[in-house]
């Protein structure tokens, strides 16, 4: 691994982002819309816009990194950019973290933005403090780029890769404690729950809201968090073969 | 003579496909090798197997001394594939300078060296996707010349260009092979052919003719390349052909 290609690499790819302005509107404005949704779709009982608001703040960060590094690894494998990068002394570590590095650059303004919303216009209460919150939203987002660099190994196409989506997002949705407690849910279900990642991550953020200090829990919630993306990582380059037919 | 790549018996394999038939060939330093043959006769799948990104069925590849694909080599071998292969949404400088901070040694004004070596100097501050397809190319193969290469592989460089760049291209080819750099050129133009010092004919996965361009010519008995290789193809199957 080389320090000075993965950083040349993460700049590559904020670049190629700063020439995209569009998306970067996209990813900084769709949660604060949302967000606004939620609130007023929960005007009159805030407690629950309580409890949703800061799941979700922890849930964009995840669903767009997902996506957009699944379309942007696609692109590299696509237009050929890949292979040649394979014939460079590039390191495959240098390109996944490189990704990493600048789609988590991407979603501290994200979260930042969003939090900053959520706390102050919305009246989003926590117990614990907005930089742990902040910092879940990260861990987030770097679980679903990671995922998201994993999967598209096994898409040709963009019509693929977005199938993706639904497929490995969206059960990890419904399970994660979202829609229903997870205490509620049928014991295989709750076991399945308990495989999938992103039920760290969401129970990590409600740790946050029910605890002045950070909790062991949470500590624990983040380690897996965290463990689940350097997996998905080091799963990502594997799939980065070399030598193809 | 020095010999830059050793080809021995190499087969590969494609889907189910068998696309090299086992060849074998051994390109010369510091010369231009002019890889020739139609589209589909194996030429780019020769290339990557040069360059170590193609699977290989049986057979080997020694490039510069050592197995092709060997990390050390990555730093020695410049590679442009057929299709341009540069970030569309950045600058010809953009990617020019990304692609030199990949290789030790290789600085900014590396970068914009190559640029105005492939003539992009007034658009190097264009995004890449407002080009032309020419200036496309042009771009990938400005990423390619980058890393100082000992070994330059490059897969049609030359296609749509017009032909006062297409003479500009093949001189610093010429200037780049002068200087000691090993360049093979793949094309499926025979006027090209002639600026080449050697020649390697494929045609359907096998190699018809693998010579210096001089020899080449006096086997066939005619000056006209396009006519040498149609009398060498009757040659190897007179019945197909005939």
């Amino acid at each position: 691994m080389s320090a000075r290609i993965l950083l040349s690499t993460a700049a590559r790819i904020l670049t190629q982002l700063r020439h995209d302005k569009r998306t970067i509107g996209l990813i900084v404005m769709v949660p604060l819309v949302l967000l606004t949704l939620v609130y007023y779709l929960f005007e009159k009982q805030p407690f629950i816009f309580n409890r949703i608001g800061l799941i979700l703040l922890g849930l964009f960060p995840f669903v767009i990194m997902f996506l957009i590094t699944s379309i942007a690894m696609l692109r590299e494998r696509t237009s050929g950019t890949l292979e040649r990068l394979l014939t460079t002394p590039l390191h495959k570590p240098d390109l996944l973290f490189g990704y990493g590095l600048a789609f988590s650059l991407l979603a501290a303004v994200q979260a930042g933005v969003a939090t900053a919303l959520a706390y102050w216009a919305f009246d989003l209460t926590t117990r614990g403090s907005i930089s742990l919150v902040i910092l879940f939203a990260v861990a987030d987002a770097i679980l679903g780029m990671a995922l998201g660099l994993f999967f598209s190994a096994f898409a040709r196409s963009e019509f693929q890769a977005v199938q993706f989506l639904p497929a490995v997002v969206f059960p990890q949705l419904f399970l994660c404690g979202l829609f229903a407690p997870r205490e509620q849910m049928a014991s295989w279900m709750h076991a399945l729950s308990n495989a999938m990642p992103l039920t760290y991550a969401v129970q990590g953020l409600q740790e946050i809201g029910g605890n002045v200090d950070p909790t062991g829990l949470m500590w624990r919630d983040l380690t897996i968090v965290a463990g689940c993306a350097v997996l998905a990582l080091s799963l990502a380059a594997v799939t980065l073969r070399r030598r193809t037919d | 003579m020095d010999v830059a790549i050793e080809v021995k018996d190499l087969v590969v394999v494609r889907g189910r496909k068998e696309v090299l038939h086992g060849i074998s060939t051994s390109v010369p330093a510091g010369m231009v090798t002019g890889l020739l043959g139609p589209s589909g006769s194996g030429k780019t799948t020769l290339m990557r197997a040069i360059v170590g990104v193609q699977k290989v069925r049986s057979g080997t590849v020694t490039v510069l001394g050592q197995p092709a694909g060997t990390a050390d080599l990555r730093r020695r071998i410049g590679y442009q594939t057929q299709a341009p292969s540069i970030y569309a949404d950045l600058t010809i400088r953009e990617n020019a300078r990304y692609f030199a901070s990949l290789y030790p040694g290789v600085t900014r004004a590396d970068a914009n060296q190559a640029i105005v070596d492939v003539g992009l100097a007034d658009a190097a501050d264009q995004l890449v996707h407002s080009l032309s397809g020419g200036q496309f190319s042009r771009a990938s193969l400005a990423c390619a010349l980058l890393g100082k290469p000992d070994l330059l592989v490059l897969d049609e460089p030359t296609v749509g260009l017009d032909p006062v760049l297409r003479e500009d291209l093949w001189m610093k080819f010429r200037a780049l092979a002068a200087a000691g750099t090993t360049l093979v050129v793949s094309s499926h133009v025979m006027d090209e052919a002639g600026r080449c010092d050697r020649l390697v004919l494929i045609r359907e996965g096998r190699i018809i003719a693998d010579d210096s361009t001089s020899a080449v010519r006096e086997t066939a008995g005619t000056h006209d390349l396009e006519e040498a290789f149609l009398r060498l193809i009757k040659a190897q199957s007179p019945v197909e052909v005939g």
